[in-house]
């Protein structure tokens, strides 16, 4: 069964790349690399306990809060990007 | 234990995988981040109480916890996030209909 | 493609996906630290860095092509070069034959900690993580040198003011971010001192700790962050963690023995490498974290003085 969630979840990532390779706006792309940080969460939980080394949790808990802080990274500064851009388009 | 473990993993990667599905069909940016942000949250709560379920270590346990409580920070607060960053510089829906108030732009 | 901000999300997804296979690979240590670094502070520190460059790469004017033909031929060549080396992962290659034994073998007992890795790395190798420590340093005081300007005094006035404009529009960000802050630190602690039994260390926890900082200078906003984390007392950080480390290694030259040779420290032996190896952990981490911090407001602190003063002040 551990093994079936693992591969689902390796599904379910490829999905997610390919989403941020295709997707029209940043923000598709910024949503697909989130997804993607969380389901990282979930394959490395899970392989750690297919491998039997719990130690992998430790690297879990930073790719959470790794990939918050980049996403509220891109937001903050991908806002004077588009602000630019919709002043442009205003002018 | 086990089979009630195996019953959560099972929701859990069901979830991931409409989720996944949702990302790649769905039309428009405001309804993929729907299918994500839900199933993305809730995935990630099965397949953890799942694993907690057949965890022998405490400390193993402890951890996982942590991680859980994390995710059901993090992960509503960076789609508000998303959403309202989209929200707030005018990313145009998509609408079939043209009788909404969908041009307000800032919430 | 030419949109740099999707080039940088898609290194972000790159990073993660090869922390991933080191994690299959089963060399943990490697994987906390590509997930620290190169999803979380790289992909910040590129972002920073095309807000000032702008967001599109400008047309080149010729054609790779050249530069491609060569890169095709130099890499079959080196490709080529490989096929006559022993399979990856063969118990029998000569690299596994005459250093790793020993370190495996004999590290429980001569330093007696359960990680080889922070033992290696702390213990055996202590000179050469002494080199990559004084290469970290160089490289902030490379962005010091470079990067920092002078700030003017009527910047500070206005930080009540922008608060307050921006709180409303990250008030649930706000929020979280002060609940998780403390949480983040914490666990930057706690990856440096479990280092030896875990995987971890102190470049990991360093880039952690950094982290959390980067997490709040965004949210609330730069003024507010250099006022509760002064400039000067970070630099003097970076360079006492350096200090710290070297002071370990005289310590021991001090006491008879050689450089860096940790018996020296205590009357145990082991007792002493365990206490050298806590001491330059936490040199390591000091210096790491606060070389993060200077690099990350030196950067974005040029933004606000970029031609585009329009947007909001960061």
């Amino acid at each position: 069964m551990l093994i079936a969630a693992t591969i689902a979840i390796l599904v379910v990532m490829i999905m997610a790349t390919i989403r941020a390779i295709m997707g029209p706006t940043v923000y598709d792309r910024v949503l697909a690399v989130n997804m993607f940080g969380t389901k990282t969460v979930l394959l490395i939980s899970l392989l750690g306990f297919v491998m039997g080394r719990p130690e992998f949790l430790d690297i879990a808990i930073v790719y959470a809060l790794i990939n918050f802080i980049s996403v509220i990274g891109v937001l903050r500064y991908s806002d004077n990007f588009t602000l630019k851009k919709s002043e442009a388009q205003k002018k | 234990m086990q089979v009630i473990s195996a019953l959560f993993l099972l929701i859990g990667s069901f979830l991931c995988l409409s989720g996944g599905i949702g990302i790649l069909r769905f039309p428009d940016f405001y309804t993929r981040m729907h299918a994500v942000g839900v199933t993305d949250t809730l995935a990630t709560a099965m397949i953890l109480i799942g694993l907690i379920l057949i965890s022998s270590d405490f400390l193993v346990d402890v951890k996982l916890v942590i991680i859980l409580l994390m995710t059901l920070f993090i992960s509503p607060t960076a789609s508000h996030a998303l959403a309202n960053a989209a929200l707030h510089n005018d990313l145009a829906k998509k609408d079939k209909k043209s009788n909404d108030e969908v041009t307000s732009s800032n919430s | 493609m030419k949109d740099l901000l999707a080039v940088v999300m898609l290194l972000g997804i790159y990073s993660l996906l090869s922390a991933s296979f080191f994690v299959t690979m089963d060399a943990v240590d490697v994987a906390f630290t590509e997930a620290a670094v190169g999803a979380g502070v790289s992909t910040l520190l590129m972002l920073v860095a095309i807000t000032m460059t702008g967001r599109k790469e400008h047309p080149t004017r010729h054609k790779p092509l050249l530069a491609i033909v060569v890169v095709i031929i130099t890499g079959s060549l080196l490709i080529y070069g490989t096929l006559d080396m022993p399979r990856f992962g063969l118990a029998e290659a000569p690299i596994h034959q005459h250093v790793a034994p020993r370190y495996i073998n004999d590290s429980m007992q001569e330093i007696g900690v359960p990680n080889i890795v922070t033992s290696v790395l702390a213990s055996y190798r202590a000179f050469d993580t002494f080199g990559e420590v004084v290469v970290i340093f160089t490289a902030g005081m490379g962005v010091l040198a470079l990067l920092s300007m002078v700030r003017r005094s009527e910047d500070t006035e206005n930080i009540d003011s922008n608060n307050y404009s921006m709180h409303e529009q990250h008030l649930i960000l706000r929020i979280v971010s002060k609940m998780l802050i403390p949480f983040i630190l914490m666990f930057a602690f706690y990856v440096q001192f479990h280092g030896d039994f875990g995987p971890g260390g102190g470049f990991q926890a360093g880039v952690i700790f950094a982290s959390a900082i980067f997490l709040y200078t965004m949210l609330f906003g730069m003024n507010t962050a250099r006022r509760v984390i002064n400039q000067a007392f970070i630099q003097i950080l970076a360079a006492t963690g350096v200090l710290l480390y070297g002071s370990v290694g005289v310590v021991s030259l001090l006491n008879g023995k050689s450089f860096f040779d940790y018996s020296a420290l205590a009357s145990d032996p082991i007792a002493g490498q365990h206490l050298g190896i806590l001491l330059i952990e936490l040199g390591v981490g000091i210096t790491v974290a606060a070389v993060m911090i200077i690099i990350f407001f030196n950067f974005a602190d040029r933004r606000n003085y970029s031609p585009n003063k329009d947007s909001e002040n960061s």
